[in-house]
């Protein structure tokens, strides 16, 4: 059987659930194996024997993380190269987009987007047009490079066969081009990050304030979820750029999206409309928020959240 | 500098059933808004270099004839002169093909910094900086939320989803910007009459020694097989709070097993 490479999201020695996610799907096209870069601990392939590769190519070393983009696509190219894989599987986050770009381009592959599935014969299932349309493509040249979306798949805990194997990645000047000097951390700590969270609740203009997000984010922690923010509660500073979701933000693709003070403008639904389930709390009955929910409270948020917040604490308690 | 024109973001989009590809007719072009904020940072850096003497802003785009509406743009906002290459063998181009043509532009053109937007609001997909970053063996610098240049080297804030990473490269390099780099200028009426003298040399893909058959359609390296409509959402359920709520929706998500 054809390897399926998948690219591992890690940091600080924990596998990120795209991982898992991304080997389930690899299962199902071929034989998963893993391509673990940068400061990959003995934990990080124990996690990823576990969570289904069959095999875990190791490029290790500290230049993948010191670089932009263009080491770890030499690794994963090298990786390509000594496995002869079918596919490669990369979580559709903006960095590893920008490495299945540059991969595509150095091995002559074409590539795939965005994807919410991928079939047998690498068939991609798109959802485009703010969630209206579903569009299935598939790569003609090459070895297809699909890049999914977070949450498209549930992982399985299928142990695979973990067999390790160091590549031997060439890593060149031209590849060392972009130089990382600093990280700065801004975001807050203790909650799920916003892309990969099975819950999300957000908050837009209705909030009011920059204190206005307490109400929000009370709620995400009894129900353990991230925080997302509307173009216009970042725009006026009262919830930070990362976490705005939407057209020119993250696209979330949760279990459950909880919408407040939110109108449901295009640009916003174009990076949420996907989630599985879909609520929101509006005091506008005419808000275009409705016509996507599951299921919805017109009210003021300032008295519907914090009522909510405290059954969900009392009735998980 | 590299504007990309698509349709507008609010107007409906669909799908052309003869060849699968994006109905551009279907909706109104206009600028791809992100490209909007690579221009102003151009200008930008142009005015703390010492202006137009100093520091040239060209507009480039790849696109079919009414692309030059977009040149246009970059022109009324303050940028020097445009490039637009256009060609009946592009429509059709996938990405990879459109960073081919971009590249081989910016070769031609042998600019200090290449700046772009970090996402087209109709493919979004993010890949082209990346892509053309490869294919010019630039430095790349995308997702900038602040640009710096000071002798020879660019430093820029990449946003990333903690936070971000300071990423430094000397020139000759490329960089993609985000929306929260700057607040992009109106054109003035000023600018407006003067972009009507401004240069714009139109190149095809010949000039530029790109072969037609490795762009279009029948170059792309992916192709869309079907497509349908969505089924609508079923309609949700929708209460008015009468002080209950929030009670009601805390029932809502335990019959879905929520909490
Ligand atoms: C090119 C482009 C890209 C864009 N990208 C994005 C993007 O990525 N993400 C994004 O979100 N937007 C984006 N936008 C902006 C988008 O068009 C909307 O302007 C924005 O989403 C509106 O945010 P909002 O729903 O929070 O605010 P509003 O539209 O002002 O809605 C606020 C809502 O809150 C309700 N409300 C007010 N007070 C209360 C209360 N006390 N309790 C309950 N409800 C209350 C109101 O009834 C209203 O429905 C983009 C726009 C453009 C042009
Ligand atoms: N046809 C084009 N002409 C000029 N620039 C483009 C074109 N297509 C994409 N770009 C640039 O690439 C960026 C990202 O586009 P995309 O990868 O399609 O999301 C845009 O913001 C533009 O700066």
């Amino acid at each position: 059987m054809t390897e399926v490479l998948v690219l591992v999201e890690h940091t600080g020695g924990d596998v990120k659930k795209v991982t898992f996610e991304l080997l389930t799907l690899a299962r199902s096209l071929g034989e998963p194996a893993a391509v673990a870069i940068g400061d990959v601990s003995d934990d990080v392939v124990a996690s990823l024997a576990a969570g289904g590769a069959d095999t875990i190519y190791v490029a290790s070393g500290s230049e993948y993380d010191d670089h932009v983009v263009a080491p770890k696509v030499s690794a994963l190219q090298s990786a390509m190269a000594a496995s002869g894989a079918a596919g490669v599987l990369v979580p559709a986050t903006a960095e590893g987009k920008e490495i299945a770009a540059r991969l595509a381009v150095r091995s002559g592959s074409g590539i795939i987007t965005d994807a919410v599935g991928v079939a047998s014969g690498f068939v991609a299932e798109q959802s485009v047009f703010g969630g209206s349309t579903l569009v299935h493509s598939s790569v003609t040249t090459g070895t297809p490079i699909i890049a999914v979306r977070p949450n498209s798949v549930a992982a399985e805990a299928t142990a695979g066969a973990g067999r390790r194997v160091d590549l031997d990645v060439t890593v060149t000047d031209a590849d060392r081009a972009a130089k990382v000097t600093e990280r700065v951390a801004q975001e807050k700590a203790g909650r799920p990050e916003l892309t990969e969270a099975a819950i999300v609740v957000s908050g837009g203009r209705g909030v009011g304030s920059p204190d206005g997000f307490g109400v929000v984010e009370a709620l995400a922690d009894a129900l353990g979820a991230a925080v997302g923010a509307s173009r216009a509660a970042t725009d006026a500073g009262w919830y930070p750029h990362q976490f705005q979701v939407g057209q020119t933000g993250k696209t979330v693709s949760p279990q459950l999206y909880i919408a407040n003070g939110i109108s449901g403008a295009i640009q916003h639904r174009a990076g949420m409309q996907t989630s599985k389930t879909i609520m929101a709390v509006n005091k506008d009955p005419e808000a275009p928020i409705f016509d996507l929910v599951d299921f919805g409270v017109v009210g003021d948020l300032h008295t519907v959240l914090p009522q909510l917040t405290e059954e969900v604490t009392r009735r998980k308690g | 500098m590299c504007v990309k024109q698509v349709p507008d973001s609010w107007a409906e989009k669909k799908l052309n059933p003869a060849d699968n590809t994006l109905d551009r007719d279907a909706a109104d072009a206009v600028v791809n808004e992100l490209d909007e904020y690579a221009v102003e940072e151009a200008l930008q850096i142009q005015e703390r270099l010492g202006g137009p003497d100093e520091c040239q802003v060209t507009v480039l785009t790849v696109g079919p004839d009414k692309a030059i509406e977009s040149v246009r743009k970059g022109l009324q906002m303050g940028a020097g002169d445009g490039v637009h290459v256009v060609d009946d063998a592009i429509h059709g181009s996938d990405a990879l093909a459109t960073s081919a043509i971009l590249a081989a532009a910016i070769e031609r053109l042998a600019p200090d910094l290449v700046l772009m937007g970090s996402e087209s609001t109709d493919a979004r997909m993010s890949v082209v900086p990346a892509m053309v970053a490869e294919r010019t063996g630039r430095p790349q610098l995308t997702f900038a939320g602040k640009v710096d240049i000071a002798d020879g080297t660019v430093t820029i804030q990449r946003v990333t989803d903690y936070g971000y990473d300071v990423v430094e490269a000397p020139l000759p390099a490329l960089v993609s910007v985000v929306e929260k780099v700057n607040e992009p200028r109106y054109p003035s009426f000023k600018g407006i009459m003067a972009a009507k003298k401004k240069p714009v040399e139109t190149l095809t893909l010949a000039d530029l020694g790109v072969e037609s058959g490795v762009v279009g359609l029948s170059g792309a390296w992916s192709a869309v097989q079907e497509f349908a409509a969505r089924p609508p959402r079923a309609a949700g359920t929708v209460v008015t709070d009468e002080g209950d709520g929030g009670a009601k929706a805390a029932d809502f998500l335990s019959a879905q097993k929520f909490i």
